[in-house]
């Protein structure tokens, strides 16, 4: 009817039906609900007279000539449910088709109606759908009454607010987006807009909207034949089978066994359509996680057993860090770390320095093996089994995103204090004593109402801070941190600097500074281990990473490419 | 139901000051209770409006139809006069609204009692049954739902997890009053070790059945919702620090795990609670369950309109105040919930 105006509204990303991305659930639930339609369908054409004509092989139990036994009058069990369940089936098409028709009318038409109109109908809409939808059957079969077609209606009219709520969400959303406000500005008419653009880029949720009023319309409309207020006899369906073969249930259990398994058949069957189309239009569903099978944390035990005391709190030998595959992506890295030393590791990502870091705190990602001839912090061997207590004894980290390093459900004091109670027996009240000793530490200003935050009411910088007094809080004789400013902006991230460097020259805390700024790491470190593809390339003193004394040509090249910070102030000195 | 997803205030840099509290104490909970209630006080009206146009909207002559095949004309005067059907619509609807706020919900003629006294007798048996249920979901479904997201997170324990999610699946869709009746058939007709139907003797004991036939298919949902969010809440980096901090498994489940699963759960639940209230009305049928289930479709099959209306108004405004209850335990659990329009 429109077709030459709307040739001229921008290109609208329309869904392609014929893009159905078939998988498993939906492959077996569409074949299940095939085959049981098929079979429903002949049985009620064949089967008729054995379902519903009287005969005189009363309550007959199972046998070869009738495989689920006869009731009462005589009758075929297995062939009344299948009958009875083609009527269900029926029964659950037209009701869906009434209220995906009506429910998407509804929904789209709120969408083109004024505002005022709009607001309110959206309001009931969004409250109609808050009722229980069977309490809404219910009350529609009480004013339509018993029967059949009351029974459709009343399960179509209690399911179309649940439609169309989607239907207007979803028109909703596409009313904003560009190509309708341009066809709406163009002058496109408004039928043709629903048709055109609308309902092409709704069919996808709407497919499942379908599926799902199937399976609940089929489950209501049993569950009110089944309590009576449905399918009347001598009229039929599965609920009502269900119903009448209770009461015998003790004398003939069989007699339930028809009608449960077809309603079971019908409504796994639209389950499996329903998740099967939602896992096809959410690729993000079905996209498996890549296979890393679980390898066991293998370490090999420490070669040499020299047990004694060495001045180095970190001791780092032939370090070898494997994905499960073995390709090794750090290639043994051997390095010390005095007390109270800051060593700084630089290079890319990917170089290695991060993974290092992880080793030493035993806290890989999955899928990935680290494997030493020596590993130990202080006098805590990583390479044998530490209790949790010697590993947060050993080493505390710093992360780099303090935004999200914190649990957004608990309260700052909460978290903070968890080291000192868990590994050092300190009651809530001690606890918080010394954190709020460390927090003035780190220079927060107001540490009780700190204490009081939860993490997303504080700013990064405040939460880096807590960060430091948290990692400080247990002792540690290493403090890992891992880019801890990156995520900052130039001052804030001085301060950290600031803390670092007090914490060096307070106490005998040895320190892994991981970084990709080497100007910040010449200002702060005292030792700097440049790291390329999984190996140490070159060590450098502070005073030779100051001259510019380095001979790696990598090195040199991370140099020239920073932006030297001259002026970071009052870091290290 | 807005602000989920708060962790990713911080993520850029900021200043080094304190962000201006967008949710400060009294105020963000007194705006949120009202919009709460706003929301409530809607689904009410709503409620009391359809339930008073049942009446009206009967097809042919309700008195008629309400007295039943057999009654005489005298009879049917006698239940026009009780339905008000003799008096102008606006009239009837200003009584019905008048007797509501006096706690009046008419009066039931197939008991001749007093439609409240009905609902009030009825309330407890359904109120305690969707309470017990709800427990059973929660205390199988959360552990349930962790363990396995735990079990096969990174894709893990390939098989457990397909496993799980076709069992969940596939018992989520069976219908309750099915549910319910492969119950009876496995404990009380094969097994015979509990009550087929409710006794007045054990109470407590023909409980579980029609409690286990409402929970079982809620809990293969929740367990669901709770396994994906297992997933995502472990890859996140709070998780790394309750890692680092080296607080043990059962520590870091309860207090870094469990409280950022719960808003996805309890949402769900509420949702769930309130389907219960409708999964009520069969399997109380199945059961013979004395609530208001059973008695709604009773008092429909008799064409006792006063009672249905009553009934249903009361199962309406008792979901509603679920779905508020669920809203006010998620603003405490989660702050960000309560501060609205921030994320």
């Amino acid at each position: 009817m429109a077709e030459p105006v709307t040739a001229t509204v921008p290109a609208a990303p329309v869904a392609r039906p014929g893009r159905l991305r078939w998988n498993g659930a939906l492959i077996a639930g569409t074949l299940l609900l095939v085959v049981t339609g098929v079979v429903v369908t002949i049985a009620s054409l064949t089967m008729l007279e054995s379902a519903e004509g009287l005969s005189p092989d009363v309550a007959q139990p199972a046998s070869a000539a009738h495989w689920l036994g006869t009731d009462d009058f005589g009758r075929d069990l297995l062939a009344r449910a299948l009958v009875g369940a083609q009527a269900s089936l029926l029964m659950a098409l037209a009701a869906t088709a009434i209220s995906m028709t009506a429910g998407v009318l509804i929904g789209t038409a709120i969408w083109t109606a004024p505002r005022r109109i709009r607001e309110f109908a959206l309001r009931i809409v969004e409250i109609t759908v808050s009722y229980p939808e069977l309490l809404v059957a219910v009350v529609l079969a009480a004013i339509l009454g018993a029967g059949r077609w009351q029974l459709v209606l009343a399960v179509a009219l209690a399911n179309i607010p649940a439609t169309a709520r989607l239907a207007a969400n979803l028109s909703g959303a596409i009313h904003q987006r560009d190509f309708v406000t341009t066809a709406r500005l163009t002058g496109v008419p408004r039928r043709a807009l629903i048709g055109r653009h609308l309902l092409p880029n709704m069919a996808e949720p709407l497919l499942i909207q379908l599926a799902a009023s199937f399976s609940t319309g089929l489950v209501a409309m049993s569950a009110l034949s089944f309590v009576g207020l449905g399918v009347q006899t001598p009229d039929y369906d599965l609920g009502r089978l269900l119903a009448d073969a209770l009461p015998a249930i003790y004398s003939r259990p069989l007699e339930v066994v028809g009608p449960t398994l077809l309603i079971l058949l019908l409504s796994i069957g639209a389950m499996l359509v329903g998740d099967g189309l939602a896992a096809a239009a959410d690729p993000r569903v079905t996209r498996r996680a890549p296979s890393t099978p679980r390898p066991p944390v293998t370490t090999r035990p420490a070669r040499e057993q020299d047990s004694s005391a060495s001045p180095a709190t970190v001791e780092v030998r032939d370090l070898v860090v494997r994905r499960a595959d073995g390709t090794p992506l750090v290639h043994g890295v051997s390095f010390d770390i005095g007390r109270g030393e800051i060593l700084g590791v630089v290079g890319e990502s990917g170089s290695g320095k991060s993974l290092t870091a992880l080793s030493l705190s035993r806290l890989l990602p999955e899928g990935l093996t680290a494997e030493a001839s020596r590993l130990r912090i202080a006098g805590t061997d990583l390479l044998g089994r530490p209790t949790r207590r010697e590993l947060a004894d050993a080493v505390a980290m710093i992360y780099q995103d303090p935004g999200t390093t914190f649990n957004p459900a608990l309260r700052m004091g909460s978290q903070l204090t968890e080291v000192l109670r868990v590994h050092r027996g300190k009651s809530p009240r001690e606890a918080r004593e010394i954190i709020t000793g460390l927090l003035e530490d780190v220079h927060i200003v107001d540490p009780p109402r700190l204490l009081r935050s939860h993490p997303y009411e504080l700013s990064g910088g405040m939460r880096q801070r807590a960060m430091i007094a948290a990692a400080l809080a247990a002792r540690p004789s290493l403090l890992i941190a891992d880019e801890p400013t990156t995520a900052l902006d130039v001052t804030v991230a001085a301060g950290i600097l600031r803390e670092l460097a007090r914490i060096r020259d307070e106490t005998d805390t040895a320190t892994l500074f991981i970084s990709h700024d080497l100007g910040v790491v010449e200002e702060l470190c005292d030792r700097v281990l440049v790291m390329k593809d999984g190996v140490i390339v070159e060590e450098l003193s502070r005073e030779q990473l100051r001259s510019g004394e380095v001979t790696e040509p990598y090195t040199r090249m991370l140099l020239e490419s920073v932006p030297r910070l001259s002026a970071t102030p009052g870091v290290g000195a | 139901m807005t602000a989920t997803t708060g962790q990713q205030t911080g993520r850029t840099t900021e200043p080094d000051r304190p962000r201006a509290r967008r949710a400060r104490g009294g105020s963000s909970w007194t705006s949120f209770a009202l919009r709460r209630l706003g929301g409530l006080v809607g689904v009410v009206v709503v409620a009391v409006v359809v339930t008073f146009v049942i009446v009206p909207l009967i097809p042919g002559d309700p008195a008629v139809s309400a007295a039943g095949p057999d009654a005489t004309v005298d009879q049917i005067a006698r239940v026009r006069a009780e339905l008000g059907l003799d008096r102008p619509m606006l009239e009837r609807f200003l009584d019905y609204v008048g007797g509501l706020l006096q706690g009046d919900l008419g009066h039931s003629f197939s008991l001749n009692a007093p439609v409240s006294e009905v609902v009030l007798r009825r309330l407890p048996f359904t109120a305690g049954l969707a309470f017990l249920a709800l427990l059973v979901v929660l205390a199988v479904a959360v552990p349930l739902g962790m363990a396995v997201g735990a079990l096969t997170r990174g894709g893990r324990r390939r098989r457990l997890d397909s496993a799980f999610g076709y069992t969940t699946a596939f018992v989520a869709a069976i219908p309750p009053y099915v549910m319910a009746t492969l119950l009876v058939l496995l404990f009380a007709v094969t097994l015979q070790v509990l009550p087929p139907a409710y006794t007045r003797s054990q109470p407590g004991l023909s409980m579980l059945l029609p409690a286990l036939a409402l929970s079982i298919p809620s809990i293969c949902l929740i367990a669901r919702v709770v396994r994906r969010e297992t997933a995502v809440v472990l890859e996140q980096d709070y998780l790394r620090t309750a890692r680092g901090w080296r607080l043990g498994t059962l520590r870091t489940a309860a207090r870094y795990a469990l409280p950022n699963l719960l808003t996805s759960t309890l949402t769900l639940s509420g949702i769930i609670l309130v389907g219960m209230l409708g999964g009520a009305i069969s399997v109380e049928t199945v059961f013979g369950w004395p609530g208001l289930g059973l008695g709604v479709v009773n008092a429909v099959a008799t064409k006792d309109y006063p009672l249905v209306q009553g009934i249903v108004l009361v199962l309406a405004v008792l979901s509603a105040l679920m779905t508020m209850l669920v809203d006010v335990l998620l603003g405490i659990v989660d702050p960000r919930v309560r501060g609205g329009q921030h994320g």
